[in-house]
Parts: C-alpha cells; structure tokens; sequence
C-alpha cells in the first residue's frame, strides 16, 4: 500500500512538474499575456522581477511547490485573486455536477445490465445493446447542444445557460444543473451498463448463484443479495476513472451552459496565459483522478472479501 | 492506475462472455451501413474539389439560415454559406485528424508496448510510469493548453496533441496484449531455436498482438473525431476558413433559436461518423470473442 502511495506522489510530482516546464518551453511571452502589448520596459521588468520570471525553472518549480504543499497555489497572473481561493469557488460546482450526472448514470445503468444480463442475447438485451451502443457514439458536446435546443428552446422547460447556487434554493440549483449533468451522464450511461452487464453474465455462471438458485431464491433476490456486489468491481474501477477523469472533461459542457465551474475556469486560464491559475487547477484535477483511483482500488477489497484474501495471500 | 485495474479486471469476465452464432461469424445490415457511410464520406472529402459544390467559405451561396431548398440541399449557416459543402470540407479535417492521430500514437505507443511487455525489467517500469503520468494529466486540457500556447492552430498540432491522448492508453494496452504473449508455447520455441529478441518481436509478438489492437484503434479513431470536434468548440482547432464539425457547432449554436440546420447538419454528420466506427470496432471485438464493454 504504501509502495502505491509512493507511486501516485510520484505521478502527481511529474503531472505538476511537466506542466510547469511545459508553459516555460512553449513559445508566447507571459509578460505580455499579463501587461499586454504596449506594456513600457520598465513595468516589463518589475513584472519579471515580481513573477520570479528570470529564475531558472527548478527554482521556480521549487518555489511553486513549496507553496503548493501549504495551501498557496500563487496568485493568478490576471485577476490578482489567490489560485486556491478562485478554485476554491469553482470547484464546488464541478464536484455537484459530476456527481449529480453520476447519479443519473448509475440509476440508467443498472437497470439496463441487469435487463441485459439476465437474458443475453435475447431481443430486450440485443436493444439494449444498441441503445447503448448509440449513447457511446454521441459526443456529450452534442447532446449538451441537443438538450438546450429541445427543452430549453423549444419546450421553454428550462433556462438555456445560467448557475443557480445552492443559496437560492435547492430546486432551482437542482434544475440549473439537470440538463448538463445529463448531457454528461449518457455517455457513462452506456460505459457502466456494458461492464456490469458483462459481468454479471459472468458471476450469473458461478457456483454460488447456481446454489442460491437451487435453494429457491427469487431472482430478483439473488441479483440484488448474491450476484450485484461481486459483480461490481469492474463497475467501481471504472466509476473511479471516469470520475477522476470528468472533472478535468467538463469544460464542454460547462461551456454550452456557462456554468462557473472549474472546467470553465481553466479554459479561461488557458486563453488568458493566466499561467498560475492554469497550473493550480491541472493539481485539483490531477490529485482528483489520483485519488479516486486509489480509493476504487481500495473499495475492491471491501466489496469482494475473496479479493481482500488474496491480498493477504500475496504478501 | 496500476496495472491490476486495466489488465487483471476484464480477464475473468472476457472469458466467460458468452458466444452466440449471430453475433460471431455474420456483420448485421448496421456494419455495412456503417463501413457504408464511411466509404461515402470518405470520398466526398477526397473529392470534394471537384464535385458539384459551393465554394464552403462562399456566403453567397444562398439565404442566410435558409432551410434545405434545391439549391441548398441542406440548408445555409448563419453567413450564408452551403451547409452540404461546409460539411463536406469538415469531413477533411475530421477524418484526417482521426486517421493521422490514431496512426501515430499507435506506432509510438505500440512501439513502446511491445518493448515494455518484452523486454520488461526497467524498460516496462519507465514506460509504464509514463503512460500513468499521461493518464493522469487532464488530457483534453493538455491538449486545449498546447494549441493556444503554442498558437499554432495547423492541422498538424491537432493530430500531434491528439494523438498524446491516446499515447498513454495504447501503451498500457498493447503492453498488456505484449504480456500475454511472451511466455506463450511458441514464443519460448522460437527463443530456444536461437531467434534474436529483434526477431521474435517482428515475427512472433507483433503478428498477434496487432490484430488483437486493431479493433481498439478503430474506437479510437471516433474518439479522436469527438475530441477534435470539442476542440473546435472551442475554437482551438484547425483555423478558418476551413470549416470543421465542430467549429460548424459553435457558429450555429447563439442562433439555435432561429435555425437549427447550422447545428444539425455537421452534429448528425458527427454522430453517424463516431457511430459508425464504435459499431465497426464493436463488430470486429466481438469476432474476435471479446467484448467492448470489459475494456
């Protein structure tokens, strides 16, 4: 465990230190994505001076980092607002959307491989296939434009763009972020229910089921007490990836629907050369995936104690 | 993250996934209409130049947001511009970008899978290390940060940042592939008759472990159009005039109100191109006995 642990800080110093060097070596002047074009020599240099710009890079890296670790992301090259603090207010609404469409996607999903599973092959799984297959070939972009021109547009149902904060009342929160979850929620929508379907066809085979089954279990009751939590890890290691992965991957949406998260947040920065803003949100989002990870991986072993076994096992 | 969550967790399921006649030997109407639409496609963008179109940068074509007429099969954008030629001429970039990308960082990637899988030891701890590293970055960001640092908006950047997407993946991937058959039967004969590690590589690794990649290549493909296609929203891919899906979106979006031809033209081109190659990726895994959903 520990020797994982060792490897993600790893992981996370190289993400952190490749995206430092990368906006030093790629070509564009900070100074005049800061002061702009008709910036004097003077303010130029004083702004060099108050960046650290001169300092070589692993000075600067160093500098970074030892903030970093206490809580100080720098300040944002435009706005003069504290990284932390801005991503601070950022973040909550990425985290709420992506967890809102997770939801939406686990309650799609399941029912779907269950469906399917039960019965492979026959005409409902063979549907529910396509179905999926469909889902997984829409761009969440596009489904974000088609939601807003069906039910924004012309139902009228909803606002087209727009946040509502929580502070204004739960149900309007609620609302101001169901199309875009839903928009992000189709495609995982099809990802969840193809691994879980697969492997609950899987698990269905085993012994155990055959057992239960032989002891005149509903099967109702035996997908939901016998075969859904052994069937579930490739589900969690998924779950863990995607969602590490989507709060990096909501720039899109949070685009189409102008939500102030921190997908918005970062393309802003990258438009702006607001380099520490950039580099603080690639650390949330890059501790996010990491982490996630190693809490799927660490749930394998609660869910499925044979796996927990082995583990000791191996040691 | 480790190699457990890619590799070990499909294997048990894979291989109790069940095989029916009609899903294994015979490609359903929906494959060939696929391979279809994508040859059709193909050759519109090839020919282009020299098909009966409007010139795609050409606002005089018809009606600002006109609805398809005869003249305009499929309707005008905003400007005034053909919607079937401005499709069309995407489809360039599109197909280009998937293609080119796809190409590339399965050469690359694959080229450091095999290696990795092979020779193992150090070779597979740095590679794998970087394709974690890769995974790990935000990569769609990655990519939005190199076009607009560099500001470059050429296709060639586009395939480059595309294809460090898929670097990442492809090496886990084909590294795993490379694994399973290293120690196999006839990999350990060659070795014993005096075969060079060159040789076994080119002759016993690479034969087996292409096919079995190939069909991941193909998904990735349309996930390289769909990317492509985001970063045009945001208007850090190919630059004007040349028109692409994606930046087709964005123009058509503020006046979705008004029309929705600017939208729908080059979006349902989009979905049938990325549909098209899942189901065709999709019929070749499950040929070859694997399914989609467990990768």
């Amino acid at each position: 465990m520990s020797r994982r642990i060792l490897r993600l800080l790893a992981v996370l110093v190289a993400v952190t230190a490749a995206s430092f060097s990368m906006v030093s070596l790629l070509p564009g002047d900070t100074v005049t994505a800061v002061l702009g074009e008709r910036a004097s020599e003077e303010d130029r240099a004083l702004a060099r001076e108050e960046l650290h710009l001169d300092d070589p890079l692993p000075v600067r890296y160093a500098r970074w980092v030892g903030g970093a670790v206490t809580g100080d992301l720098g300040i944002s090259y435009r706005t003069r607002q504290p990284v932390a603090e801005a991503l601070g207010q950022r973040i909550g609404v990425t985290l709420e959307l992506v967890l809102l469409s997770q939801l939406i996607a686990l309650a799609l999903a399941i029912p779907m491989a269950v469906l399917g599973a039960l019965r492979p092959g026959s005409w409902l799984d063979r549907t529910l296939s396509g179905t999926q297959l469909a889902m997984l070939a829409t761009p969440t972009f596009l489904v974000a434009i088609a939601l807003v021109a069906v039910f924004a547009v012309k139902l009228g149902w909803f606002a087209t763009t727009g946040y509502v904060p929580i502070s204004d009342g739960l149900f309007a929160n609620l609302k101001s972020l169901l199309l875009p979850s839903l928009a992000l929620a189709l495609e995982q929508v099809a990802l969840y229910a193809r691994v879980l379907r697969t492997d609950l066809i899987a698990t269905f085979d085993q012994d155990f089921i055959w057992h239960a089954r032989a002891k005149g279990n509903s099967t109702a009751r035996i997908v939901w007490r016998h075969a859904m939590r052994p069937s579930s890890i490739g589900l969690v290691t998924l779950g863990g990836i995607t969602f590490g992965r989507m709060i990096g991957g909501t720039v899109l949406v949070e685009t189409i629907f102008a939500l102030p998260g921190l997908g918005r947040f970062t393309i802003d920065a990258i438009n702006n050369r607001d380099f520490m803003a950039l580099q603080g949100a690639v650390v949330v989002m890059t501790v996010g995936f990491v982490v996630l990870n190693l809490l799927a991986d660490l749930l394998h072993g609660v869910i499925d104690p044979r796996i927990r076994a082995q583990r000791m096992a191996a040691r | 993250m480790t190699t457990t969550t890619t590799t070990a967790a499909p294997s048990p399921s894979a291989a109790a996934q069940p095989v029916t006649d009609a899903t294994r030997h015979r490609w359903g109407i929906a494959v060939w209409l696929s391979v279809g639409w994508l040859v059709v496609l193909a050759l519109a963008a090839v020919f282009a130049d020299v098909l009966p179109l409007y010139d795609p940068a050409d606002t005089r074509a018809g009606i600002p947001l006109s609805i398809p007429t005869s003249q305009n099969w499929l309707g005008t954008d905003q400007l005034g511009r053909d919607l079937l030629s401005r499709t069309i001429y995407g489809a360039r970039v599109s197909l280009v970008v998937g293609l080119a990308a796809v190409v590339l960082s399965s050469l690359v990637g694959g080229a450091i899978g095999v290696l990795a899988g092979y020779l193992q030891r150090r070779v597979e701890a740095v590679s794998l290390f970087t394709a974690d590293v890769l995974m790990a970055f935000p990569s769609f960001l990655l990519a939005a940060s190199i076009v607009a640092f560099t500001d470059s908006r050429g296709l060639l950047t586009v395939v480059l940042v595309i294809a460090l997407l898929y670097l990442g993946p492809t090496i886990r991937i084909v590294r795993a592939t490379t694994l399973s058959y290293a120690n196999r039967e006839f990999v350990t004969a060659a070795r014993s008759l005096g075969a060079t590690p060159g040789r076994i590589i080119r002759r016993e690794i690479v034969p087996n472990v292409v096919p079995t990649t190939l069909s991941l290549a193909i998904v990735a493909i349309a996930g390289a159009i769909v990317a492509e296609g985001g970063l045009a929203y945001l208007n850090l891919s190919v630059a004007p005039p040349t028109p692409t899906w994606g930046s087709m979106i964005a123009a058509g979006k503020p006046k979705i109100d008004q029309s929705l031809y600017p939208v729908l033209v080059p979006g349902l081109a989009l979905f049938l191109t990325v549909l098209a190659l899942t189901l065709i990726g999709d019929a070749i895994q499950k040929r070859q006995g694997r399914n989609l959903g467990a990768i």
